[in-house]
């Protein structure tokens, strides 16, 4: 069983967050890993991605091939659709609605959402709202692993695992309230499936 | 034994921990800073007191390495791949002197530029100084190469150069350790004579290391890193080099039919590569950089079988490899997935919000309008940004320091007033000596070092300028009256225009040093300290 992710997003939006997270969950059910990111330049306010693999034998390339992705989790719309050349023909998009617009030609938000609607495979939530609701508004991104949790092949207590140990030194608050943001990110999918 | 998840560049920092290196030496560079950053942050390197200080820039940094060495430590210095021109000198020097304790050169190249200005291929530097060069293709030979890359290197009293790409520096995987290796006592050499290159020693060291290249490909020969892997079809035979090897792989799922060299230890092994020669009927060559081996198999008359690659538009002539260009040359069918959809527009990186960077912009830019554009010498940093909208303030960007001595020779050609722009940690690293310059001749410049108190393009790592910026200015012979600290922000603007402005009509080098420290390194500062 393997599980071809790319994680998008602006540099800043904690995706590299998410990827610690599933990466951790993966290795301590021993399976194998390999996640590339993207460091340095693009990291000020640039598009940014992680390819991340997951599988139960090795894994060989560090890059996922262009069409074999199983799914692009993406938490900003517009950077959700930039990865489609990566998509599998029967992939699912997940991403967050709320635009991050630090561009002066970034496109309208009703076409947009036309092109999100038109997808045939996908969930798309509003993460900031959910996180809030949630009680941090920081932790969208903890909203959309939530959000994508079903097809990563990871249990809940596998993710849980993986918040637990990475937010474990910054105290139980904030390890309650990512926790807490997953599993409001589950149920917005949930409601989309 | 649980496996780690690390980076490619943390494996290679574990490695020389657990390798027994007593001391790495760096300036930050993508894609090679997080193996100093690992180091620094290692609670093992510190129990064992492992040197991990950044350096003002890669020449000071191998120097230093070599001193190690000479002293007889293991020593691991590692930069991105032009950083390796900088410490060119160095670099190459080191392959005469040869080694006491043990001595890794790590180069990190960048094919595709993610964060670079060329995509020139370190291996080159490894084949002409002739030294065993190291390519790991994923990250447990990252950790396995630098574990035993010391004691390779002092067995033939060479460096060792170790080459990774981006990819794999910058990729996770699980990582087995080994058992830590004790760091060296430390000896001076046998021979006292051996680290002085006076032409007559450097002759004779110079042919010590001629006399050392047939045991140095004998040892590549039997490098547990290279492999020949056989397969059925003969048609083509397969050169991998590196992390083109998992390309292959993944195209195949791990059973490739036609047999398959992996290189992974340089030079070339010449007994697999032979083999390969005598049952296939052509060659393909996967490498990610620069067509080298490529053109070493083809040769100058292109005479024997078929060599395909980068050459022969097999695989492109630029870029990095990927698991779809790999399978294009392979002749697989390629499963693409959906177009990029046209509202898709670039989301270039840009100057953070209440960067000091874009206030000292706004000021430079409106002092100049009278004097027109194109005058602008810009370097290596946040602020090169300055180069895209809404700034497009800057006129160059080559190399870390030429922004000073560009201007320099610009104004020697009739550029007057010609403009420098400069941080102050690549002030410290190249930019100090091309001042030196300007003060010598009183240049009709304007340098404005960017103050803001970090390395930020590379993540804020402690910057050698840090207070001293305007002491080094002082120092190094600038005009007091035309040595001007301001502060760049917003309520500051007609002040500091006007400083600007001043210091452009002046026929004569001024310094303007606007000073305030990045707001991502002060965030984190602030964090760290209420956390304490």
């Amino acid at each position: 069983m393997k599980t071809d992710i790319i994680l998008a997003g602006v540099g800043g939006q904690g995706i590299l967050t998410i990827a610690a997270i599933i990466g951790v969950a993966a290795v301590n059910k021993n399976m194998y890993l390999k996640q590339s990111e993207v460091h340095g330049m693009s990291q000020r306010g640039g598009d940014v991605q992680s390819h991340l693999r997951i599988s139960d034998s090795p894994v060989h390339s560090d890059l996922i091939p262009r069409g074999h992705a199983d799914i692009i989790l993406s938490v900003e719309p517009m950077e959700a659709l930039r990865y489609l050349p990566f998509l599998k023909p029967d992939g699912y998009v997940i991403t967050n609605l709320v635009p991050f617009n630090n561009i002066v030609d970034y496109p309208e938000e009703t076409r947009l959402n036309e092109k999100i609607d038109a997808l045939p495979r996908k969930v798309a939530i509003n993460a900031d709202e959910i996180a809030k609701e949630a009680g941090s508004a920081r932790a969208s991104n903890i909203v959309m692993l939530g959000a994508a949790s079903r097809f990563l092949n990871l249990s809940t207590e596998d993710l849980e695992f993986g918040i637990k140990s990475l937010f474990g030194r910054k105290g139980e608050e904030i390890v309650v309230m990512n926790i807490k943001a997953l599993h409001a990110g589950i149920e917005a999918a949930e409601k989309q499936m | 034994m649980q496996k780690v998840v690390l980076l490619g560049d943390e494996a290679i920092a574990q490695g020389a921990i657990d390798g027994g290196v007593s001391g790495f030496y760096a300036y930050p560079g993508t894609p090679s800073t997080e193996i100093m950053e690992y180091a620094q942050s290692s609670k093992e390197a510190a129990s064992k007191g492992i040197h991990r200080i950044w350096s003002a820039n890669e020449k000071t940094a191998v120097e230093a390495a070599i001193g190690m060495s000479y002293a007889g430590k293991r020593a691991m210095t590692q930069m991105k791949h032009v950083g390796l021109n900088v410490a060119a000198d160095a670099f190459v020097n080191a392959s005469i002197t040869g080694v006491n304790g043990g001595l890794i050169v790590v180069a990190a190249d960048d094919p595709s530029m993610h964060s670079s200005q060329n995509e020139q291929d370190s291996r080159f530097y490894g084949d002409f100084t002739m030294i065993p060069m190291l390519e790991p293709c994923d990250q447990q030979e990252a950790y396995d190469m630098a574990y035993n890359g010391f004691e390779l290197s002092e067995k033939f009293n060479v460096p060792v150069m170790m080459r990774l790409t981006t990819r794999l520096a910058h990729s996770r995987s699980g990582v087995e350790r080994k058992p830590q290796k004790p760091e060296l006592k430390g000896s001076l050499p046998q021979d006292p004579r051996q680290f002085v290159l006076l032409p007559a020693i450097a002759r004779r060291n110079y042919k010590k290391l001629l006399g050392n290249l047939d045991s140095i490909q004998e040892s590549a020969n039997n490098s547990p890193y290279n492999k020949y892997i056989d397969g059925a079809d003969k048609s083509l035979g397969i050169v991998a080099c590196g992390i083109a090897f998992n390309y292959l792989m993944e195209n195949y799922a791990g059973q490739c039919p036609f047999p398959v060299v992996k290189v992974s230890q340089y030079p070339v092994p010449r007994n697999h590569i032979e083999k390969l020669r005598s049952e296939c009927k052509a060659i393909l060559v996967l490498e990610d950089g620069y067509p080298l081996v490529e053109r070493m198999l083809k040769g100058f008359f292109g005479a024997g079988i078929p060599i395909m690659g980068r050459l022969d538009g097999s695989l492109p002539r630029d870029g990095e490899l990927n698991p779809n260009n790999v399978a294009a040359a392979l002749g697989l069918r390629i499963v693409e997935g959906a177009d990029v959809p046209e509202i898709v527009r670039n989301r270039p990186p840009s100057l953070c919000p209440g960067c000091g960077h874009r206030d000292m912009y706004n000021a430079l830019n409106e002092a100049l309008v009278e004097y027109g554009t194109g005058r602008v010498f810009s370097d290596i940093g946040c602020y090169t940004l300055g180069a895209l909208p809404p700034f497009n303030a800057i006129n160059s960007c080559v190399d870390m320091g030429a922004s000073i001595t560009m201007a320099v020779g610009a104004s020697d050609a009739g550029l007057i007033p010609a403009v420098a722009v400069i941080g102050d940690s690549t002030f410290t690293h190249s930019g100090m000596t091309g001042l030196l310059d300007a003060v010598i001749k009183n240049s009709p410049i304007v340098v404005v070092i960017s103050d803001n108190s970090t390395t930020g393009m590379t993540g804020g790592q402690d910057s050698h300028g840090v207070g001293r910026i305007v002491e080094i200015c002082r120092g190094l012979g600038v005009d007091e009256k035309h040595l001007r600290v301001v502060n760049p922000l917003r309520k500051n603007h007609e002040e500091n225009l006007a400083i600007f402005k001043e210091e452009l009509a002046y026929q004569g080098l001024s310094v303007i040093i606007p000073q305030r420290e990045c707001i991502q390194t002060a965030a984190r500062r602030k964090r760290a300290a209420s956390k304490e």
